[in-house]
């Protein structure tokens, strides 16, 4: 009856699945995957008059995550290019 | 010149109607979130140096400590909002002890809106209503202390269980917080409700959980049944009663029948927020009672 599932929820676990989880969300792609299922960019923004839906956020959230994590991941590119040009 | 405490929903609609509830029992000034407790006047200087290059040193030090105080302070304010966590922590006896008696019986209270003055929230002194962060950060150290009591007592006890306990809650308490965040911003509710009011309505739980723990400490496995079932229907009744005025529209709040697909989903929304209390509660606390 020791439930070990709740005993080795550490911090660092959490940071792992956060960091998975955004990724997993930022490669969803546009054209390929999510075009197909209707879930587009350009087929996301309803009326203007209107508030915006669930749907309409979950789509708006998914593209600012991906171009959250292209900038991220830009930078930190740049970040290691510069740090390693000093190795020669 | 007393302002008088006005009551309204949310900030951001205005014009709440001036409703006099009458002065706040405190003497002190609404105003001030802390009893100003300073010793008055700097008039302590004794003139132990009478050299005037070591009295030039000592005025130059001091004028050095405040201006890296000040600096500090203004680069810390920067990553933690350190006056507005002020506001969360300015409460005193008679805020806690009446705030634990509504968490476990909040049934007999009728009036669950929080009172603004000057479009501020007023400290939770003067208002029961407000939210704190003391009565969770307390229940949280607490309900370590308990666990590790409640393990001790089955001979399971060890120093790293305490750590492994901590981070444990610690991480359910931001998984929650983020979840809750993450469905207000895709219901798109205009609520006032920062990210350290949810803390602190997520924080309001440890309460229950403690008394769950400790009445099973002392009665065995029925009475921690008995505690928590009655700990979680008090803290779905609070959370629902709470939240109703944040989330919701002001006439779905009072009462009046609403109809819209939108009224729907953000009751659904307190109903689900308040429903996940007892389930953490009880996640949390049943591996400590054998």
């Amino acid at each position: 009856m020791h439930n070990s599932a709740n005993m080795a929820f550490t911090l660092y676990a959490l940071i792992q699945t956060a960091i998975l989880f955004t990724n997993a969300i930022a490669v969803l792609h546009e054209e390929r995957f999510l075009s197909k299922i209707g879930w587009g960019a350009e087929q996301g923004i309803g009326g203007f008059g209107d508030e915006p839906g669930i749907k309409a956020q979950l789509l708006n959230l998914i593209r600012s995550v991906r171009t959250v994590m292209r900038g991220v991941f830009f930078c930190t590119v740049l970040i290691l290019m510069s740090v390693h040009s000093y190795d020669y | 010149m007393e302002y008088p405490v006005q009551s309204g929903f949310r900030q951001r609609k205005i014009q709440p109607e001036v409703r006099m509830r009458g002065a706040p029992v405190d003497p002190g000034d609404p105003r001030l979130l802390f009893d100003d407790t300073s010793a008055g006047g700097i008039g302590h200087r004794q003139a132990l140096l009478s050299d005037p290059v070591s009295n030039l040193a000592m005025v130059y030090g001091s004028s050095l400590a405040s201006h890296g105080r000040e600096m500090m302070d203004q680069n810390l304010d920067r990553f933690i909002p350190i006056s507005k966590l002020k506001y969360y922590f300015a409460v005193d006896t008679v805020y806690v002890g009446k705030k634990l008696g509504l968490l476990v019986f909040p049934y007999m209270h009728d009036n669950w809106e929080v009172s603004y003055q000057q479009d501020t929230p007023v400290a939770p002194r003067f208002d029961i209503n407000a939210p704190d962060l003391y009565i969770p950060v307390m229940g949280f150290i607490t309900y370590i202390l308990v666990a590790g009591l409640a393990l001790g007592t089955q001979n399971r006890f060890s120093p790293e269980i305490l750590g492994i306990q901590a981070s444990s809650a610690l991480v359910w308490l931001i998984i929650e917080v983020l979840a809750v965040l993450l469905s207000l911003y895709l219901v798109t509710v205009n609520t006032d409700l920062t990210t350290i009011d949810l803390v602190a309505f997520s924080g309001y739980k440890y309460v229950g959980m403690i008394v769950g723990v400790i009445a099973g400490l002392l009665f065995g496995r029925m009475g921690y049944h008995l505690s928590l079932l009655w700990c979680c229907v008090s803290i779905f009744v609070f959370t629902i009663r709470t939240l109703r005025l944040k989330i919701l529209s002001e006439a779905a709040a009072e009462g009046r029948l609403v109809r819209g697909a939108k009224n729907q989903l953000r009751m659904y929304l307190t109903m689900a927020i308040a429903a996940a209390q007892p389930v953490f509660m009880y996640w949390l606390t049943f591996h400590l009672v054998r």
